[in-house]
């Protein structure tokens, strides 16, 4: 018997495996969704695969009676213009401060220990002061993304700057570069794929951010939506806005891997 | 031309006198090698050198004027591992030098300008022995071929001075030899004066036209730090013979 760690599972092994906790989910959910409409046929906790179909149908592919959009479609577009707004700006920032912090000693003594001190204020715990500043609308939610996500993104790029080896700080201004040159041809080049590791790693938190805004404040959106039906105990509707999230939120995700191995082939990928 | 001076140098970092009473003058075109035991202030001599670090006491001086306080052109560097760029495929890794001198705003060279580098930096690989590597990215090089590029990618600048720290100590004994030709030939094609630091005493005798050895004279067991190491040995060498033979092996 060879030990645990040195056992792999087969091709075919591993695909079944990977499909196994989400084959068990939907399982069990159709387990106790019919246990319980069996019992009362108006529950609406846990509604059956056909209502959900029908909702589904209802709300992507049916105008809505009262504003005559397609709600699913509608909501998506709205969710993801703030989410990739308020993510393109973080980028911005992330690239711009953090290499300048990592790379000029001055602005990382002004700027390192106030960044740090702004990426732990709980952007949450801000957002009745941008609802008071910046009003209700789309800026405030974008704001609060960018709140959230921007510090994160600055530090670790001012951090990955910080570790690229001194040698080749030094031997780039022995072959003639200016500050300016160094930074264009040496660090920017080298924190692209480290910038899109940190919207991937930051997606998620995005993601929590952009939900948070919408079901406070919003006329429309995947978060508004989600906690608007919630006051009729809706799950036909929340159930698959929740996997229609999670898709894209897969999804941009695996577009970013990929343009990290494709368009970066001398960096590792980092999984 | 290219003289070094270097007049009653003294290099400490807080209490801890690292080199002391360093007097040194170097002419034209000769090829020092520099030998001692570990923390003899060998590295922080090529430190000073290359405008890391400034003197505490005494003057550095190239040419007469005191050594500029942070690393330029005219002074190239070989670091035993992470002096190339590997973002850059060895080609660009070549060319960068070029690039960076021939254009301040953008740091890269378009159309007949480029032309003309490539022309420059095809020669350079052809001497290093990489031209069928031009496309490959430097993870997929072996450590000896790292080093030729990285030691290319100095000279295509022609720095008055090179400077070399251990730049083979993480290679295999069998290719040391060819880097040891190589390292000549690049020396004595361009006329620059090279530093080169070294673990091995073999390899000091047969590259170099002057050896330096760096060591203690003084020390204190109460206060280890107390007394900096400075130049016991300066010895010149027949290296240049050494060189000629090569010439007529080669030709």
């Amino acid at each position: 018997m060879r030990r645990l760690i040195n056992q792999q599972p087969g091709r075919a092994g591993a695909l079944m495996l990977s499909a196994l906790p989400f084959i068990l989910v939907v399982a069990a959910y159709l387990h106790y969704s019919n246990a319980r409409l069996v019992q009362n046929p108006g529950d609406k906790l846990l509604p059956a695969p056909a209502t959900i179909a029908a909702t589904i149908r209802q709300f992507a592919l049916e105008e809505d009676e009262r504003s005559g959009e397609y709600l699913l479609w509608n909501d998506t577009r709205a969710s993801l213009e703030r989410l990739l707004t308020a993510l393109a700006i973080s980028a911005f920032l992330g690239v711009t401060l953090g290499v300048a912090i990592g790379v000029l000693p001055y602005l990382r003594h002004a700027l390192a220990p106030f960044v740090a001190a702004v990426s732990l204020i709980p952007p949450l715990a801000i957002l009745p002061i941008l609802f008071i500043v910046v009003g209700l609308g789309e800026l405030a939610k974008i704001t609060l993304i960018i709140i959230g996500v921007a510090p994160v993104i600055v530090r670790d790029l001012a951090m990955r700057t910080g570790e690229l080896p001194g040698e080749q700080m030094i031997k780039v201004q022995t072959l003639g570069a200016s500050t300016w040159q160094l930074v264009l041809r040496v660090v920017l080049p080298q924190m692209w794929p480290r910038l899109i590791d940190a919207l991937r790693l930051t997606l998620g938190s995005a993601w929590l951010f952009l939900i948070a805004a919408e079901a406070i404040a919003s006329t429309e959106g995947l978060g508004y939506r989600i906690f608007l039906v919630r006051r009729y105990l809706a799950m036909d509707v929340i159930l698959p806005y929740v996997a229609w999230i999670t898709v894209l939120a897969f999804s941009m995700d695996w577009l970013l891997r990929l343009l990290r191995t494709k368009a970066f082939a001398w960096a590792k990928a980092g999984g | 031309m290219t003289q070094v001076t270097v007049k009653r140098l003294w290099k400490e970092f807080g209490a801890q006198v690292v080199l002391e009473n360093i007097n040194l003058h170097i002419g034209d075109h000769e090829f020092v090698t520099i030998v001692g035991a570990s923390g003899c202030g060998k590295t922080t001599f090529l430190r000073l050198l290359l405008g890391v670090e400034t003197p505490s006491r005494g003057e550095f001086l190239i040419d007469g004027r005191p050594l500029p306080s942070e690393p330029g052109p005219d002074r190239g560097i070989v670091f035993q591992r992470y002096s190339l760029f590997p973002h850059l495929t060895v080609i660009d890794n070549l060319l960068l030098g070029l690039e960076l001198r021939g254009s301040p705003m953008l740091g890269r060279l378009f159309g007949r300008r480029r032309r003309r580098a490539l022309d420059r930096a095809d020669q350079l690989l052809d001497a290093v022995g990489l031209q069928g590597a031009a496309d490959k990215y430097p993870q997929q090089l072996s450590g000896g071929m790292q080093q030729r590029l990285s030691i290319a990618q100095s000279v295509i600048c022609e720095p008055k001075i090179l400077l070399l720290d251990e730049p083979f100590g993480a290679l295999d004994p069998g290719i040391t030899s060819d880097m040891h030709t190589l390292i000549l030939k690049l020396w004595n094609m361009n006329k620059m004066t090279v530093f080169m630091v070294t673990h091995d005493l073999q390899e000091s005798f047969a590259l170099g036209t002057r050896l330096l050895v760096f060591d203690k004279v003084r020390a204190d067991a109460q206060a280890p730090d107390a007394f900096g190491a400075t130049i016991t040995f300066n010895i010149p060498l027949r290296g240049r013979r050494v060189l000629d033979n090569l010439a007529n092996t080669v030709s």
